[in-house]
């Protein structure tokens, strides 16, 4: 790693976007129009598993203002039984997804949209379009999708010879496990049990497309991909990429929810055919019934440790609800649950198990927190068992520099060993706790990523800079990239520019998600900034006649330097960039890769709650989240990300849930009954940043934002355990559902 | 069917719409008015992000007909910053990096100056059941709430 | 809703002759805070929307003689909340309004609204019982005095005929050494439906209780006035074993159904839980504690 003078990094600098948001003047993309717009609305299906016999259009043709209405027919078909992978993301459920064919699958499943002068003029016509139905019986709950007379939602989808609803495994093994528990004193085996979440992002989908006559298409959407929208969209309508140019609107959250197309394909369609630029927004109700929330699980969890705290196996087996369509994420369930451990012998089981729930999407650190949960809780009891502190157990069979993770990898410089000992010397681990209150603690980990990014670096002709990166900026990446490149040229924070690129601006950049983005466009924005300097230092070679080589650049400006040093006066920024048509022209560079050396982010929460025992209900007192979080390019939106990930995860275990009624449609598709938590639910979050830089990165960029949601499901349920003195196995610990458990019936 | 013509002062400027009977007040606010820092995240009065000021009270501008505006004084978040200077609580928003990803950022502002109009020196516990009615997803609430009482501590110092 | 009709009233007779003449496809609307979000989700398709805020007498507070209160039924929460004479007399139906939603919604929402929509879970309604407010009807036939707890005939159905509007609500005269409160029970600090609550409305003289009523709202088809409750409890101290009987009297009262809010047997053990607390809290306030 470089020496960094930080004299900008790890600076709380504004963010760039900052002023256009607290004014309202962001434009995120249901904020955006064009002359001559009109809407676009979705049909979608009321029952949750049926043939589709016919699609009449007739009489929503025929409703004055209606312009066009688009079905399947209209989507580019994939055969279903051949795959077409883009990314993680297969095309041959995507088509599916966004429209339904042949089945619907799911209640909120598109099968056709409007396009007409008004929103209203829209929705109407969706009523007028008659459509027969031939329903099928359903399944919505893990146990009754892979129960043996399951009604099947994929024929071609065969699991152990037969057509089933299990679309995948995974799996991880270490050592011998049957070994590893012989040598056990303690062994624990519980079941858990956790509902489908949904990232709850405020802003819902919506975007607005228009399509040119000669064919080309602009979309505006808000998503974590421009270059994600561009390539589905291509896939799904046969426009090429080329003539699809997606321009990022501001993104209002996403938290993994945004990594996937809904309404953009339709919209192309629909602007395609009535040839006038098209908006639709998805409401609320539809945001939660047909967008990706994340798996409900099932899973099973052996843990096995000596008399003196070494684990000595663990076996994890998992069953994730994948929604629709195959996909859900049993790699992070099935990887992340024991990566802080060093543990010899372990075996994690994952299944990939649709039903007639709408498809998931990835929700921040995808699975994890779902394996942590289990894997977290039977630590807490064997801690228990073992008469032991439970972080003292986790310090014992703490993961290290060296080891090799479950999961395969060897592990580099890391700091979740780090992170235990700071919670365990934490003031808040050693506060006194009042009537009914409990205190748990819980680790987690994210395996973060790299992947392909792209930058562009140009200096202005006054001297300023521009940089202009690929990815949308979800958690305050701008803030970060800015901070970062008055670093890397030594210029004020304030003379520099951060935007964020269309498809037709900026190379090819993979989407803002696994907590990506600043490891990866840090990368860029570093090699384009040593790209720039160098010019620089050729422009003041020229103007200075001496050799390039004898230049450095030091403070924003270049000075000469060895046996020249001292003979001109430094020329700094401004004045090279005012002398760059004499010297070369204009002065800037770009840098394109696919990234690499992304290393995973360790963190231990430590969590009070206070149960009122009457009632069941839980509430969290005090909350402290420990984080490797490598080098904090920004600290406010570093400890940003741990709050929030935090919070999500207070809602997780104690209040969110999707419930499904008796028919098979989600009951609960408000923010009245999906129950996120508000602002008078919680106390101040405390934040400690432990900063291990990550050996392979420039500037130490671990990557922050996954690891928060990780720990919290099983660090509330162990203080509500130590509240009550018994243990909930399924969340959310729902006043009923605790006040159950306190009577112990 | 006759739209009705409703002649109203928003952000200090008179302003007179047509509108259809069931449109919002945020329909007309974000598709008539171009007012879209007002946003519609829930639509139902659950997540406070269409929050306006009408006639000095804080109210979802999605509960409420635009036909009821029919001489009233609203007050949206284009209206807060006065003559391109920021006014505190937006300069402490900015300062204290309580937004992430802004789409609740502009309810926030509005139900924290009603809050402030309403009582300069709220406790802590005051300041979260106020804000109750505003979701955020991005930041847990922390620095939101410690930004606003920044401002009403600054507010004091300087009354 | 694209068919529905807005008609700004100035006057009662102009609010209760269109909604005559409606014949039953009009509704009137208050605070909007129901009534907007059942038309948008397609529950309610009124083909005429009143509004009643601009009638004055539905927008004021009167105080018609010394600690005796009207309040109109469109009064917002953030109106009432700033009468302080009111909140000092009965502090129990202002906080179960203000309970009602955020602030947002409180700027809007009315106790009339509340009444009118007709859940069974609506926070002021079982506030409003034990305090014994009766509700003033104006309708074709002229003016009727209805008592809260006969208000109700079922979920969103109510006592009012074509034509009728609720135009206040009366408040008896506060006696000294009085109080009451409201509890309730949700999974969030706020932003939620009652999943239970309960109102209770205590005098007491020499520590012995001299009037009682007791409210459940959330545990059956209608809000509940526990009848029984007010026999055991007056004459009596309120103890342990008073308190105790009429828990258990809560409890058998409740017939509640199970659904995505709470289920039967968790909403009957709530009932009894916060009737006990909601004494307690109404006792503190005669004495002084809060």
């Amino acid at each position: 790693m470089n020496e960094i003078s930080n004299k900008w990094i790890g600076k709380n600098t504004i963010r760039p976007d900052g002023a256009d948001k607290v004014t309202g003047r962001a434009q995120y993309s249901s904020d955006t129009t064009m002359p001559g717009m009109i809407w676009g609305h979705v049909l979608r299906s009321p029952h949750p598993h049926a043939k589709i016999l016919s699609i009449n259009t007739k009489k929503a043709e025929e409703l004055e203002g209606v312009k066009a209405v688009i079905t399947s027919k209209d989507v580019v078909d994939f055969p279903i039984d051949t795959p077409v992978i883009l990314g993680i993301q297969d095309m041959r459920w995507m088509c599916r997804n966004v429209m339904a064919r042949d089945k619907v699958l799911f209640h909120g499943h598109p099968l056709a949209a409007v396009a007409a002068t008004t929103e209203e003029i829209a929705e109407k016509a969706c009523e007028l379009i008659e459509v027969e139905y031939d329903v099928l019986p359903w399944a919505i709950e893990i146990d009754d999708a892979i129960k043996p007379d399951a009604p099947i939602l994929h024929d071609h989808i065969q699991f152990e010879g037969k057509s089933s609803n299990i679309a995948g495994t995974l799996e991880h093994k270490k050592g011998d496990i049957d070994k590893g528990f012989s040598e056990a004193d303690v062994i624990i085996e519980r079941e858990f049990k956790t509902e489908a979440v949904h990232q709850g992002y405020l802003e819902t989908h919506s975007c607005l497309v228009s399509v040119a006559a000669d064919g080309r298409a602009t979309i505006w959407s808000s998503s974590q991909g421009q270059f994600m929208v561009r390539a589905m969209t291509s896939y799904l309508t046969g426009i090429p990429q080329s003539n699809i140019r997606a321009i990022p609107a501001e993104i209002g959250g996403g938290f993994g929810g945004k990594t996937i197309v809904y309404l953009e394909p339709l919209a192309t369609i629909l602007s395609q055919k009535t040839g006038r630029p098209v908006k639709i927004v998805m409401n609320r109700e539809d945001t939660m019934r047909a967008s990706g929330p994340t798996s409900g699980s099932k899973s099973k969890i052996k843990i096995g440790a000596t008399k003196d705290g070494k684990i000595v196996a663990a076996q994890g087996t998992y069953y994730l609800q994948a929604g629709a369509f195959p996909g859900s994420p049993i790699r992070g369930a099935v990887g992340c649950s024991l990566a802080p451990y060093d543990i010899p012998n372990a075996h994690t089981f994952g299944y990939d198990v649709v039903s007639n729930r709408c498809k998931v999407a990835a929700y921040r650190a995808p699975g994890a927190p779902i394996g942590a949960y289990g894997v977290e809780s039977v630590l807490d009891e064997i801690a228990e068992k073992l008469n032991m502190c439970p972080l003292e157990l986790r310090k014992i069979n703490a993961a290290k520099e060296g080891t090799q993770a479950v999961h395969g990898p060897t592990y580099p410089q890391m700091g979740y060993l780090e992170t235990v000992e700071a919670a365990i010397n934490h003031p808040h681990y050693k506060a006194p706790l009042g009537k009914h209150q409990g205190r748990g603690v819980a680790s987690g980990f994210w395996f973060n990523a790299g992947g392909e990014s792209s930058a562009q670096l140009n200096i202005t002709e006054d001297g300023n800079v521009v940089v202009t990166t690929g990815h949308p900026d979800i958690g305050g990446s701008r803030a970060s990239i800015a901070n970062i490149t008055a670093e890397l040229l030594g210029i004020h924070h304030d003379k520099v520019s951060v935007l964020i690129g269309d498809t037709a601006t900026i190379g090819y950049s993979n989407l803002t998600g696994g907590s990506r983005v600043l490891f990866a466009s840090a990368m860029v924005v570093t090699e384009s900034a040593k790209l720039v300097i160098k010019q620089l230092k050729q422009r003041a070679a020229k103007i200075w006649g001496i050799d390039e080589e004898a230049i450095e650049w030091e403070n924003g400006e270049a000075r000469p330097a060895g046996d020249n040093a001292g003979k001109f006066a430094p020329l700094t920024l401004a004045e090279l960039a005012e002398k760059a048509t004499a010297t070369g022209g204009p002065i800037g560079a770009g840098y394109q890769v696919n990234t690499e050396g992304a290393e995973g982010g360790f963190a231990t929460h430590i969590c009070d709650v206070e149960v009122d025992m009457d009632l069941g209900i839980v509430r969290v007192k005090r909350y402290t989240s420990i984080q490797d979080v490598g080098k904090a390019i920004h600290p406010d939106y570093v400890e940003g990300q741990l709050h929030g990930g935090c919070v999500q995860g207070i809602g997780w275990a104690l209040s969110e849930e999707y419930i499904y009624n008796k028919d098979g449609h989600l009951d609960n598709t408000g923010f009245l009954d999906y129950r996120m938590p508000v602002c008078s639910d919680l106390p101040m979050l405390d934040t400690v940043l432990i900063e291990i830089p990550n050996p392979k990165h420039p500037q130490g960029v671990r990557g922050v934002g996954e690891v928060p949601l990780v720990p919290p499901l099983a660090a509330i349920s162990n203080a509500v355990y130590q509240a009550i003195g018994k243990r909930s196995y399924s969340l959310p610990m729902s006043p009923p559902k605790v006040l159950k458990i306190i009577e112990g019936n | 069917m006759a739209k009705i013509q409703v002649s109203t002062r928003i952000n200090n400027e008179n302003i007179d719409y047509l509108c259809e009977p069931h449109d919002t007040m945020l329909d007309i606010l974000r598709n008539q008015l171009n007012l879209t820092g007002s946003k519609e995240s829930c639509g139902s009065g659950d997540c406070g992000s269409c929050s306006v000021i009408l006639d000095g009270e804080l109210i979802c501008s999605c509960l409420m007909l635009a036909a009821e505006a029919e001489g009233s004084n609203i007050e949206t978040i284009e209206g807060m910053s006065e003559g391109g200077k920021l006014h505190a609580l937006q300069q402490k928003f900015l300062e204290k990096a309580a937004l992430q990803c802004g789409i609740c950022t502009p309810g926030f502002l509005m139900a924290s100056k009603a809050l402030l109009d309403h009582n300069p020196s709220p406790t802590e516990t005051e300041v979260r059941y106020w804000l109750a009615g505003n979701l955020c997803r991005c930041t847990g609430y922390d620095k939101i709430v410690k930004a606003v009482l920044e401002v009403a501590d600054e507010m004091k110092e300087s009354a | 809703m694209s068919d529905t009709q807005y008609l700004a009233a100035k006057t009662i007779d102009e609010a209760v002759n269109a909604h005559e003449k409606a014949n039953g496809t009009a509704r009137f609307l208050a605070g909007g805070t129901d009534l907007l979000v059942q038309i948008k989700s397609g529950i309610r398709k009124p083909n005429l929307v009143i509004d009643i805020k601009k009638i004055v007498e539905l927008n004021s507070i009167n105080e018609i003689s010394d600690g005796e209160f009207e309040v109109g039924a469109s009064v917002s929460g953030a109106n009432l909340n700033r009468n302080l004479k009111f909140a000092k007399l009965w502090p129990g139906v202002l906080e179960a309004f203000r309970l009602i939603g955020s602030e947002q919604i409180q700027g809007r929402a009315s106790l009339g609204g509340n009444l009118c929509n007709g859940s069974p879970a609506g926070d002021s309604v079982p506030a409003l019982i034990a305090a014994g407010c009766k509700a003033v009807i104006a309708g074709p036939k002229g003016k009727k005095d209805v008592p809260i707890e006969n208000f109700h005939l079922g979920p969103g159905k109510t006592v009012l005929e074509n034509g009728e509007m609720l135009v206040s609500l009366k408040f008896p005269k506060r006696e000294a050494n009085s109080a009451d409160a409201y509890l309730r029970m949700t999974p969030r600090t706020e932003m939620d439906i009652a999943v239970v609550g309960c109102g209770v409305n205590i005098s007491l003289e020499n520590n012995v209780c001299t009037h009682a009523r007791v409210s459940l709202g959330a545990v059956a088809p209608t809000p509940l006035l526990i009848k029984e409750a007010s026999d055991i409890m007056v004459g009596s101290k309120l103890d342990d074993d008073i308190l105790n009987k009429v828990s258990k009297m809560c409890m058998d009262a409740c017939n509640p159904i199970n659904d995505k809010r709470g289920t039967i047997d968790y909403r009957t053990k709530v009932a009894g839980v916060l009737f006990k607390r909601a004494t307690k809290l109404a006792t503190d306030r005669i004495g002084g504690n809060k």
